[in-house]
């Protein structure tokens, strides 16, 4: 089969790889018929994840149709069309039963790695490097899914790919990061990075009951994005003081929440930016957490840091006396997708959300290594790019 | 407890020394590079630039930089290991066949989502042991109480030993030795006891080994001893893999452009 492998900082190709077969009994088979760049990919690509081996197969938002099942899974049978989460749970462990499927403790092939460095691991994931468990991915033609049993999700004939990929991963994201906020009647949400996944908690912040959300970026057609499709307030970063922005925009209350759908590669024109832009090239430091500085810096008092945004490493010069000075509550990590297929489901099949709306760019596989650079460079405004094997 | 003789100390440093060069070895990614990745990257970061410092940002910087590349570079229960520094007292009353401070003793636990019974019956059927312990090729229950256990050894050798139940208690523990001639004097013990609030059974293991002198040691440390605290670590995991998801995850097999056609 064709498949986008990893080959090292700034390249990926497409490869004929062999077919990916049965391994455990609870895996099945999926013909992958539409895939998807993430921002996430984008620090592969950018080399800032550890543990990635040239050839690696990457891509962890795709759905298919069911070509195979191991002789564990029950619920599905060839020719069953599903949305797989990006996420690899097995179900039946603590975390899994606690609803906290992204840290599921038994999916992670290489759960001794990640422990020597985060002090425990967290799940597998579909093509992000080894230290998440070394499975490839699903930008390719087809791809082995483990415990099938519990995590693709069957989608309705009605639907077309388009409106039910992003239920893999970047909107049930965006949907957990409005949730982390705790969002009240009149809250004001912020949200740094108008890319897929700050679209998708913009309008989960919404959906959530947020009296207005504010959207940061300096992409023009991002920010037009959130303002058209969003209804967001929106600012741009370039040239602004976002921290005093966002207090003179809340009437000196700072906003409730602050959502940072950036992460790890955030630009700034600080001298700090610049600073952790050097660092992070040489390796001194393995992350720019500005967004996340500012969100600190922003947030009102007693109010919540959400943080979909992928850290990796060390943070320098985390404001985190202004973080306890104020009492905030924070929450991150990868999304539990699992917890989220059904309820974001019926919303698409309700109407209530197109999840489509963020998609520009409609690629072969064979076109994804070009696809990589123009969503890296946000090129011909680029938004979020679909790719179809 | 005795302090450790230099032999000892010697001992336990080239044990350091077999276990790095084998992680170096290796052209897998494995736990090496990760230690590489965080020691590098942090570890020596913060210990350069928290020296430069010379104030208490800079001394705090340093201290952790500094434990994070002993951390990093020798993975510090080697040391213990070799020293035979034992974490507890208590620990030592489980029956054993080897002396107190004359072998080497590993104590792991995990924590798995199934009730006493179901694992206790599970292990006690000790056959079922390869089926998540790496280096056991095989256990042939003989009576209640006895079993023949071959594992694996390099170069497609095996070793073997006959073991002897000494101590069950249903549902909570059972405590094993080598009996006669064994190729390795070993003795084993495993505990499980509820967990608080619905978390499941903890599994403790407790494992005591004496490597024999010369040829036969040399290869038993082969077996057993470049990473044994990695080993029983690694096997406890897929026990509760096995126990919780009903298998182990793996990707060999699975396709990449390494393996391009
Ligand atoms: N937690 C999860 O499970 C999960 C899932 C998917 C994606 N993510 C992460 O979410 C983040 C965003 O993903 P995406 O697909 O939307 O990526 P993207 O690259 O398309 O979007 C990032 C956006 O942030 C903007 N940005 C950069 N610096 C900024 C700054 N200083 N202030 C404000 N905006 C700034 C960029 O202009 C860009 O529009 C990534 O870190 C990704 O890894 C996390
Ligand atoms: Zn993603
Ligand atoms: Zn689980």
């Amino acid at each position: 089969m064709r498949a986008l492998c990893w080959e090292g900082v700034h390249k990926v190709r497409v490869e004929n790889v062999p077919d990916p077969a049965i391994i455990n009994p609870r895996d099945a088979i999926i013909k992958v018929t539409l895939t998807a760049i993430c921002g996430s990919d984008l620090h592969l690509y950018d080399g800032y994840i550890p543990t990635m081996e040239r050839g690696d197969i990457v891509g962890h938002e795709f759905m298919g149709e069911v070509v195979e099942v191991g002789r564990g899974v029950e619920n599905l049978k060839k020719g069953d069309r599903v949305v797989v989460p990006f996420t690899i749970a097995c179900g039946r462990c603590f975390f899994c039963q606690n609803n906290l499927w992204s840290l599921c403790d038994n999916s992670n092939p290489n759960a001794a790695m990640a422990e020597a460095m985060y002090g425990y691991s967290a799940s597998g994931l579909f093509g992000y490097s080894h230290l998440y468990g070394g499975y490839a991915g699903g930008q390719a033609e087809y791809v082995r899914v483990p415990f099938a049993d519990v995590g693709p999700l069957k989608v309705p004939a009605g639907l077309p790919d388009e409106q039910v990929l992003f239920l893999s991963d970047i909107f049930p994201t965006g949907y957990m990061a409005a949730e982390n906020c705790n969002i009240h009647p009149g809250d004001v949400v912020a949200v740094w990075g108008c890319g897929p996944v700050g679209q998708f908690a913009i309008k989960s912040a919404y959906m959530l009951g947020a009296e207005r959300v504010i959207a940061i970026d300096r992409i023009p057609e991002r920010l037009r994005l959130a303002e058209k499709q969003g209804k967001a307030e929106v600012l741009n970063y370039e040239g602004t003081d976002v921290v005093q922005a966002l207090k003179d925009m809340t009437g000196g209350r700072g906003p409730d929440s602050c959502i940072d759908a950036v992460g790890m590669e955030a630009h700034g024109e600080s001298i700090g930016a610049i600073v952790d832009m050097a660092k992070q090239k040489t390796r001194l430091s393995t992350d720019r957490p500005h967004v996340l500085r500012q969100a600190i810096q922003a947030c009102r008092k007693g109010g919540s840091v959400s943080i979909p945004g992928v850290y990796g490493g060390f943070l320098d010069k985390v404001p985190f006396g202004a973080a306890f000075a104020k009492g905030l509550t924070f929450h991150m990590g990868q999304t539990h997708v699992h917890r989220y297929l059904r309820p974001l489901l019926e919303r698409v099949e309700r109407g209530v959300i197109d999840p489509s709306f963020v998609i520009t760019h409609r690629l072969n596989l064979d076109e994804g290594p070009e696809g990589y650079e123009i969503f890296k460079h946000k090129e011909d405004a680029c938004i979020k790019i679909v790719l179809k094997p | 407890m005795p302090s450790p003789t230099t032999e000892q100390i010697r001992n336990a440093l080239q044990q350091e020394d077999v276990a790095r060069q084998s992680h170096q070895k290796r052209d897998r990614i494995n736990l090496g590079q990760i230690e590489r990745w965080l020691s590098g990257l942090t570890g020596g970061v913060l210990l350069g630039y928290g020296i430069l410092r010379r104030d208490w940002i800079g001394a705090t910087m340093a201290a952790v930089g500094s434990a994070l590349v002993v951390r990093g570079t020798t993975g510090h229960s080697f040391l213990y290991q070799g020293l035979n520094i034992n974490t507890s007292q208590q620990e030592r009353q489980n029956a054993t066949s080897i002396q107190h401070n004359q072998g080497n003793k590993i104590v792991r636990a995990v924590t798995i989502q199934k009730s006493p019974e179901e694992l206790y019956h599970f292990w006690r059927n000790f056959e079922n042991l390869p089926r998540f312990m790496q280096h056991l090729q095989s256990v042939t229950v003989k009576d209640l109480t006895h079993s023949r256990w071959v594992a694996k050894a390099p170069a497609g050798k095996e070793v073997a030993w006959d073991a002897e139940i000494i101590n069950e208690k249903e549902n909570q523990l059972i405590a094993w030795r080598s009996v006669g001639d064994a190729d390795i004097d070993n003795a084993g013990s495993v505990h499980f006891t509820p967990a608080p609030g619905g978390r499941g059974t903890v599994v403790k293991v407790v494992l005591e080994y004496k490597p024999p002198a010369g040829k036969a040691g040399q290869l038993v440390a082969k077996i057993f001893g470049e990473e044994p605290d990695t080993q029983v670590r690694e096997d406890l995991r897929h026990f509760k893999q096995m126990m919780e998801a009903g298998e182990i995850p793996a990707t060999e097999g699975q396709p990449s452009g390494r393996n391009k056609q």
